[in-house]
């Protein structure tokens, strides 16, 4: 294609047909609006249907049946919207539904700013629904990484039968980049694991906890079944001790034991650095410059990138904290992830948020102030 | 060739969990003699339902089965016709579903989607206890209406032929016909409702006194017929939605793509911000600007800042070019700052006061810029855009922003006007490009006193 000046979600929008996206169904709200609109010109091109729909609980409906009917869905909205796909989250959850949730963050809460950014969803997003069980979320800092990363949000929902979340921004949504979508490396399309004609299905089959199990889709080749209610692994209704924990087990373990597997970071080491800046979301291109000029000034700082959020990159983390006394956490919001962090520093680690919600960047300059207070 | 099916029922879990005399036992049967008379394939079948006590059902069924949250069921009844319109979906819901997915129904009524909804309609909750639903006669005594309803009830029906729905039809537990009437709901190719009245035994039914008898007489007392209440055949959401997409699937997309043409003068990352009003082409004219600089080889960002409406108010666009990556996409002090309207110097006026004298502010010469340390450069924009058009009031300002820094050349700027606007637009703001550049004379430029 070579170079072009897009805005995040229209790069969410390529990212998602890159991926095959063939089903979308969403609702207009301020910034996330325009992805519906890319996706309305988009999927119909490869035979896909997007669709406005009544309003959020029927956007989420609709992907989630969509998916079990054998579909590549996905879904965006921002803060407001999340509120009211709540509880089906927990219906993809519990239904082991592949999708990606898309999430163009806007000032809170309420109706907040709408035509204003912040990251006030993080923690939100790791308990949106009943239950706590563990959640998948990406979050781009780019236009290029919206593109990437929504392509690997596809990936992770097919691998991990799981609804998976995109936590971008304003700041990103509907800012422009020169960016070359091409020159993205993306790794193969990875698609649901089947159930073989002719075998038995089990919409919920397990051996051990973790595995993800083979799917047949709605009008497939076998009869399926799908519940909103505690079930078995054949998807029937059960109110055994037992087995409600197995599955329960079976929905944790399948998404925590791959964690490392799931985690995407970006890290810049500083050989002696005493100070580390973990970071995330558009803010993390401020905490660039900060580490840039810091260095220029002589000062030894290292940077940890997240590009994953949920499930926590414990290791990378870790890594990162060890031989750091001090941990900087600089976030649009009134210090979230800083929780995560302040619950794997060792001790030792002094763990500093660098924390605002005026709905402006948070300029380098504030980053710096925590690096060398 | 398919089976022949004398049921579409099976008895491995059992018999249905129904409490004596409840409706729902005579609703699941009729449903059964339907896809009995249908002869459908099991598995092109999906028995959707929602929470409720009509919700136990779909397990008792050998087809496809798909039990969601509570009153969401016509979504997802809606989400499989349209990811698989081959399927015959159908939706079992209660009247409680019905209230409180109202929205839905009154959206699959309206857009056509083929799914057929059986509302299972016993005038009550009857899985939590009891409580009052949006179809509980006025007097009706529940959990929670004890000295009687005085909500009146919602016509399902004539709700439903109201919002447009193709197929509408009413019928009791107690008619000879469900089945057939049932039979007849699940064949339309369109959305089809079927309203079934029912005695719920275990709380509306004792409490009310309401027999079999009464069903009637409460049919009358709401003046509600039975039978086809509508029949207006139009084509499925599906169908329709794939015939007027078939344009979109053929349209070939516009190139969005910038090739390195030009060369720019640009060395450090520079902003530049842009203070018009709604109605100026601020933004899309930010937008051609960043990518001529793009085709001089530049990084480029732009960010807008305007009001949540869109036809009044400030329009701004802030846009930073640089040589290198592009970090942190802030624009704390303006290199280059354009004032095209009195709102948007309005918006920024209050960072003009602190720009150093390393900042430019291009200005229309009618604009009352406050001191600054920043250079000001004085220009006819609004007299330039009324000989040339109002609308390429922007452009003439960039233009002269170009002429006057050098950041790239006026053709790189030109050559974006050409490839990414239509032919008569791009016509008046090549002649707008120009006409900027021409307003700026190194010599003659006034700065700040």
């Amino acid at each position: 294609m070579g170079r072009e000046f897009l805005e995040g979600n229209e790069a969410i929008a390529r990212g998602a047909m890159k991926a095959e996206c063939d089903f979308f169904a969403g609702y207009p709200i301020t910034p996330a609006s325009s992805i519906l609109h890319y996706m309305l010109q988009l999927a119909p091109q490869i035979g896909g249907v997007a669709i406005q729909a009544e309003d959020e609980i029927a956007s989420m409906g609709l992907c989630i049946a969509a998916a079990m009917a054998g579909r590549r869905a996905m879904t965006a909205t921002s803060g407001p919207g999340i509120s009211l796909y709540s509880e089906s989250v927990g219906l993809a959850q519990i239904g082991e539904t592949p999708m990606v949730i898309v999430n163009v963050q806007r000032q809170g809460p309420a109706t907040g700013s709408a035509t204003k950014g912040a990251e006030g969803d993080i923690q939100f997003t790791r308990w949106v629904t009943s239950g706590g069980l563990p959640i998948i979320a990406l979050s781009p800092a780019t236009v290029g990484e919206s593109y990437e990363l929504t392509y690997r949000a596809f990936n992770l929902a097919e691998q991990y039968r799981s609804p998976v979340f995109l936590l971008t921004s304003k700041e990103i949504g509907v800012t422009r980049e020169s960016v070359d979508l091409d020159e993205i490396e993306l790794p193969p399309l990875a698609r649901r694991k089947l159930v073989e004609p002719g075998k038995t299905y089990l919409p919920h089959a397990f051996e051990h906890s973790k595995d993800v199990p083979a799917f047949s889709e709605f009008g497939g080749d076998h009869v399926a079944r799908f519940t909103t209610s505690t079930h078995d692994q054949a998807g029937y209704l059960t109110s055994k001790p037992g087995v409600v924990q197995e599955m329960i087990d079976h929905y944790a373990a399948k998404i925590d034991t791959a964690a490392d597997d799931m985690a995407l970071v970006k890290e810049d080491r500083q050989d002696g650095a005493k100070t580390v800046i973990i970071s995330y979301g558009i803010t993390s291109r401020s905490a660039a410059v900060a580490v840039e000029q810091a260095r220029s000034r002589g000062l030894k700082v290292s940077s940890l990138v997240l590009q994953t959020l949920w499930p926590t990159p414990e290791r990378a983390v870790l890594s990162a904290l060890d031989g750091v006394t001090r941990a900087v956490v600089p976030e649009m919001n009134m210090g979230q992830y800083l929780l995560e962090i302040e619950r794997l520093a060792p001790p030792g680690v002094e763990v500093v948020g660098v924390n605002k919600m005026d709905t402006a960047l948070i300029s380098p300059a504030e980053i710096l102030q925590a690096v060398e207070p | 060739m398919v089976e022949h099916r004398t049921t579409y029922m099976t008895d491995a879990i059992g018999p249905l969990p129904y409490c004596p005399g409840c409706g729902h036992h005579f609703v699941i049967k009729a449903l059964d003699k339907a896809l009995v008379n249908l002869q459908l394939d099991p598995k092109e079948v999906v028995i959707v339902t929602d929470i409720g006590c009509i919700g136990l059902s779909d397990r008792y069924f050998v087809t496809n089965a798909f039990h969601g949250l509570h009153g969401r069921s016509i979504t997802y009844g809606c989400g499989l016709k349209l990811a698989r319109p081959e399927l015959t979906v159908i939706v079992l819901a209660g009247d409680g579903g019905c209230g409180i997915g109202g929205a839905h129904l009154l959206n699959v009524a309206r857009r056509n989607i083929g799914v057929t909804l059986i509302v299972a309609n016993n005038f009550n909750y009857g899985m939590t206890g009891g409580q009052h639903s949006v179809t509980t006669p006025v007097g009706g005594v529940t959990t929670t209406t004890p000295w009687g309803n005085v909500e009146g009830p919602m016509d399902l029906c004539g709700t439903a032929v109201a919002a447009g729905a193709a197929w509408v039809a009413r019928s009791t537990m107690f008619e000879k016909n469900l089945a057939d009437t049932m039979t007849d709901a699940i064949k339309q190719p369109g959305f089809a409702m079927l309203d079934v009245w029912e005695l719920c035994t275990a709380y509306y039914s004792p409490r009310n006194q309401l027999k079999k008898k009464d069903v009637d007489t409460l049919l009358d007392r709401y003046d509600c017929k039975l039978g086809v209440l509508a029949d207006n055949p139009r084509p499925e959401y599906s169908e329709s939605y794939r015939e007027a997409y078939k344009a979109g699937s053929t349209a070939t997309r516009t190139k969005t793509s910038i090739e390195q043409r030009f060369t720019s003068k640009v060395t450090k990352q520079t902003g530049i911000v842009i203070a018009g009003n709604a109605g100026q082409k601020i933004k899309s004219t930010a937008t051609l600007f960043a990518q001529a600089a793009m085709s001089a080889g530049l990084a480029a960002t732009q960010k807008d800042d305007y009001p949540i409406t869109v036809m009044t108010g400030h329009s701004l666009a802030e846009i930073i070019l640089s040589p290198q990556r592009i970090d942190y996409t802030a624009i704390e002090t303006p290199d280059h700052l354009v004032l095209i309207s009195a709102e948007g110097l309005e918006r920024i006026r209050s960072r003009i006061g602190d720009l150093p004298q390393t900042s430019t502010i291009y200005t229309d010469e009618n604009l009352d810029v406050p001191p600054t340390g920043a250079r000001v450069v004085r220009l006819p924009l609004a007299a330039t855009a009324a000989k040339i058009g109002r609308l390429s009031i922007a452009v003439i300002a960039l233009g002269a922003v170009l002429k006057d820094t050098g950041m790239f050349p006026t053709e790189a700027f030109a050559t974006a006007i050409t490839m990414f606007q239509g032919a008569k637009i791009a016509e008046v703001n090549l002649k707008a490009v120009e006409a900027g550049a021409s307003l700026v004379h190194p010599d003659e430029t006034s700065s700040a006193p």
